[in-house]
């Protein structure tokens, strides 16, 4: 049995939410302080991108298995507007929201493997794991 | 919710001791001005020990809020950053350049009684 936990974004207070979650669900499986925190982090950078840019949305969390390790995915799914050049946000600095622009290319680098798939007018499916070490 | 600010002598001392969400930092960020300007104050110290998530929205709130206080002639410490955050903003690309920083609130004081002059 693997359980899934999702939390819907559609409001501010659900940015904490996802990533209390998050944090909760990494602690349980045995992920350290720091990589809590990274895990913890890269859920609210991607539901505040659900939240600015799609309104709607959910995170969901996952523990996952292999032969020889475990590790958490997360998941990020919107039906907003989409991404028209991937390769463009996945650039450091990019923002068209005059935030920090850390947004994407930062949760690849808090996560071990990121996936993205997004299509215009359809929205944005961003898969993410994080393998304990 | 609201970040409580306490006053002690020229100084303004904050400690961060909830999750803060986006409309808690922004409301901080407003009431600090505020305050600078109502008490005068000349240094603030925000102590994040309890903080143990910074992402990129309250990263720029935390330093712009630095940046501002400046421009009105406070000058902010950010102290107490834990370790899995520090690391944290690094891996986010963050490097929060020209924040002064302290391990600690006693560290902190110092910090600003030096820069300032006593």
């Amino acid at each position: 049995m693997n359980p899934r936990s999702c939390v819907n974004i559609h409001k501010e207070w659900d940015i904490v939410g996802a990533r209390q979650l998050g944090r909760e669900m990494a602690k349980e499986i045995g992920f350290g302080t720091v990589d809590q925190a990274r895990i913890a982090t890269a859920v609210s950078e991607l539901a505040r991108n659900i939240y600015l840019y799609a309104k709607n949305g959910q995170v969901c969390f996952e523990y996952i298995y292999t032969n020889s390790q475990k590790g958490i995915l997360m998941t990020a799914v919107d039906t907003g507007p989409g991404i028209k050049d991937i390769s463009s946000v996945m650039q450091d600095g990019y923002t068209t929201s005059g935030g920090l622009g850390a947004g994407l290319p930062g949760v690849k680098r808090l996560m071990d493997d990121f996936d993205i798939e997004s299509a215009v007018g359809e929205g944005t499916k961003i898969k993410a794991i994080k393998w304990i070490r | 919710m609201r970040i409580p600010i306490l006053k002690l002598h020229n100084y303004l001392l904050i400690s961060i001791q909830t999750e803060i969400d986006d409309q808690t930092a922004i409301k901080f960020q407003e009431d600090l001005l505020a305050k600078i300007h109502k008490t005068g104050a000349i240094g603030v110290v925000i102590d994040l020990t309890s903080v143990d998530i910074i992402d990129s929205f309250i990263a720029k709130v935390l330093g712009d809020v630095v940046s501002m206080s400046d421009l009105m002639g406070a000058r902010v410490v950010l102290t107490g950053i834990q370790p899995a955050v520090a690391m944290t903003l690094i891996d986010l690309g963050i490097h929060l350049q020209n924040v002064p920083t302290a391990l600690d609130l006693e560290q902190g004081l110092v910090k600003l009684h030096q820069e300032l002059g006593g």
